[in-house]
């Protein structure tokens, strides 16, 4: 186990980047502290995978330094680094029987009969695949075969960091709660530490202590799933997560007092006056109809969820989300929403701005 | 229940490919049966023979020497082929400029006639004239493929190879391509070795294009003819007189019908059975998971 260390990194799958746009990794500096369990969230091709394969040793960083525990591994390959990997398609050796596969990377590396044949058992019992010992990978299920690429990542007790690229994406529903669950174990007793790459917002906010959201290969924001859920950092934090994404209306902010179009909304705390391309967002959770405050919306649509209601709307001509409780009341003079000021926050250029005074806690 | 529509002229819609495989196949194979059980004293007058043609070359040393010659040859160049097509492959270029180059020049060979390549190599190998015999015979090297049996063979052994590898190195190279960089990933975090990479990813990957490339060596080398045929005319001796040379020169040479026509029969049942047993062999592997 390790303290992983980003340096100044930075990829390009170009021999000559010669702009940011050509890194698909944009520099990035961090520290992924011992024993934590992270999620890498983000849209496909945001550079997820690109910053995990660095981290592994598959992939040599065009710039940059990554540490374990301080020691410099850059240029280590990837058997040194003593990393375990999941990949998103199950990768399994057909040949072999579900027991030689899990034990393969124990007898790669010399360890004794005895203690593979341990592990074995303990890491099926784990994926609940005892009784398939003896079969061959080749004819077993896609999730079968994705069972077993997990145990092979999980068999060895002393690695540095367990990687995860998006390992659940071919497992069926059920399975994918139950294996999460395990995984969720396995670090609660192990301690490792663990970076699970998922485009999926459910998996990272359950699975991690920190989830790290990467945005067109960069990393935008790193924080709690409470942090990325009251403040995210930039506007696509607040779309991505969230169901639906956070609203994100063009405004003037002047004070504490943000203008849409002329009409007034009440901000928590004072901002500096702001230049480029300013917005405010809040969470359609934050968001209340009303009969005679705030802004006009006009109602389109109003999906019931089963626990809560969203109401699609249209401010100015602008998509405006609200959730509103079941038995909240959506009558047709409604025509007003009025956003928890608390709850606000300030974008110029898609970056949020600090309040430079009173900023609520 | 549903009456089923019975309507028997859908049979007609199979006609053409029936007329064109009995022209194609069927009644040429039935003129070879139909020699295979008459004598004929010329005068295109025939008499039944029975199973009499195929009971002589049955006990005829010469098609028993054919045939050991001729399982040794394919023998010989799968041996080679095989594992060197597999080694070219593995050691080729995967992708970029060199790639596509090295695949154009492997395909050459392929794309040279049986008939070219022949005298190429009869060419090659004289040692008047032919820069390989020419330079052995100035190394000292007792290289003739006119009077020795060995260097008849080495000769017709090395020029399959040369002609071949290439297909069998373009299959396997094939497959190679096909495996995803997640398994290679995988078996780096593994830390397998070279050796398990091939041994446990590799091959396994390979397995099925490389039976497509024996099943196609095999056949074709068993029916091999113009190649050693124009380099050393089955000789020295019946030293390089494989299967279909034989059979030539019994048919043609000889002009004797009856036993070419038996002797043909019982060499097109041997190909068909062994491309039988090997096809069972590999679908049954393939069931059990190899």
């Amino acid at each position: 186990m390790a303290r992983i260390t980003l340096d100044n990194l930075a990829h390009s799958y170009m021999a000559n980047p010669a702009s940011e746009a050509d890194f698909a990794l944009k520099e990035l500096n961090y520290d992924w502290e011992d024993g934590e369990a992270y999620a890498l969230l983000g849209a496909s091709g945001c550079g997820k995978s690109t910053l995990l394969n660095i981290i592994s040793g598959l992939l040599m960083p065009s710039q940059g330094r990554i540490l374990f525990d301080g020691k410099d591994v850059t240029h280590a390959p990837t058997a040194e680094r003593n990393i375990a990997q999941v990949f998103q398609f199950p990768v399994v050796y057909d040949t072999m029987t579900v027991q030689d596969n899990l034990a393969f990377p124990l007898r790669n590396r010399g360890r004794d009969e005895a203690y593979v044949a341990e592990r074995v058992q303990e890491i099926a019992r784990m994926i609940g695949m005892e009784d398939m010992l003896r079969k061959k990978a080749r004819g077993l299920g896609a999730d079968a075969k994705q069972k077993i690429s997990l145990g092979r990542g999980m068999v060895r007790k002393d690695v540095n960091a367990l990687l995860f690229d998006e390992p659940l994406t071919v497992i069926d529903p059920h399975m994918k709660w139950e294996l999460r669950t395990q995984l969720k174990k396995l670090h609660h007793d192990f301690g490792h530490t663990m970076i699970y790459v998922t485009h999926d917002q459910t998996e990272a906010l359950t699975f991690a202590d920190k989830v790290v959201v990467m945005y067109d290969g960069r990393v935008v924001q790193i924080g709690t799933p409470e942090e990325l859920f009251e403040r995210p950092e930039h506007t696509f934090v607040g779309y991505f997560i969230g169901s639906p994404g956070m609203n994100v209306i063009p405004a003037k902010v002047e004070g504490r007092m943000a203008y849409v179009n002329g009409a007034e909304v009440a901000l928590s705390s004072r901002y500096a006056p702001l230049s480029g391309k300013v917005e405010i967002g809040v969470r359609p959770e934050f968001v209340r109809l009303s009969e005679s405050e705030g802004l006009p919306v006009k109602i389109r649509r109003i999906e019931d969820a089963g626990r809560h209601k969203i109401i699609r709307a249209e401010c100015f001509g602008q998509d405006i989300n609200i959730i509103s409780g079941e038995d909240d009341p959506v009558r047709a003079d409604m025509t007003r929403v009025t956003f928890d000021a608390a709850k606000v926050n300030v974008y110029a250029n898609d970056w949020r701005v600090a309040p430079t005074e009173g900023e609520a806690a | 229940m549903q009456q089923k529509t019975t309507n028997q002229k859908a049979w007609f819609l199979v006609l053409p490919v029936l007329i064109l495989v009995a022209f194609s196949a069927v009644i040429p194979l039935m003129t070879v049966v139909n020699y295979s059980v008459q004598d004929t004293f010329g005068n295109n007058q025939f008499f039944w023979a029975g199973l009499e043609w195929f009971e002589e070359m049955l006990s005829d040393e010469r098609m028993w020497n054919a045939l050991q010659r001729q399982l040794m040859f394919s023998g010989i160049i799968l041996a080679i082929e095989i594992p060197l097509g597999i080694f070219v492959a593995l050691n080729m270029p995967k992708s970029g400029f060199w790639s596509s180059f090295c695949l154009v020049v492997m395909s050459l060979p392929l794309l040279i006639p049986w008939n070219v390549v022949g005298t190429i190599w009869q060419i090659f190998g004289r040692v008047d004239i032919g820069l390989l015999g020419h330079t052995l015979e100035a190394l000292g090297i007792n290289y003739n493929y006119t009077q020795n049996t060995v260097s008849a063979w080495i000769t017709i052994i090395v020029m399959d190879v040369w002609h071949w590898t290439s297909l069998v190195a373009l299959l396997a190279f094939a497959g190679l391509k096909s495996i995803p960089d997640a398994y290679y990933q995988a078996a780096r975090i593994d830390q397998a070795s070279r050796w398990k990479v091939f041994r446990f990813i590799e091959l396994p990957k390979m397995m099925g294009v490389l039976m497509i490339a024996i099943l196609l060596r095999f056949m074709d080398s068993f029916m091999i003819y113009t190649e050693p045929f124009v380099v050393t005319g089955g000789g020295p001796g019946n030293a390089t007189t494989l299967l279909s040379i034989d059979l030539v020169k019994m048919a043609l040479g000889q002009f004797d019908l009856g036993p070419a026509a038996a002797f043909s029969l019982m060499y097109f049942l041997v190909i068909l059975l062994i491309s039988w047993v090997f096809y069972t062999v590999m679908v049954n592997l393939d069931k059990k998971g190899l």
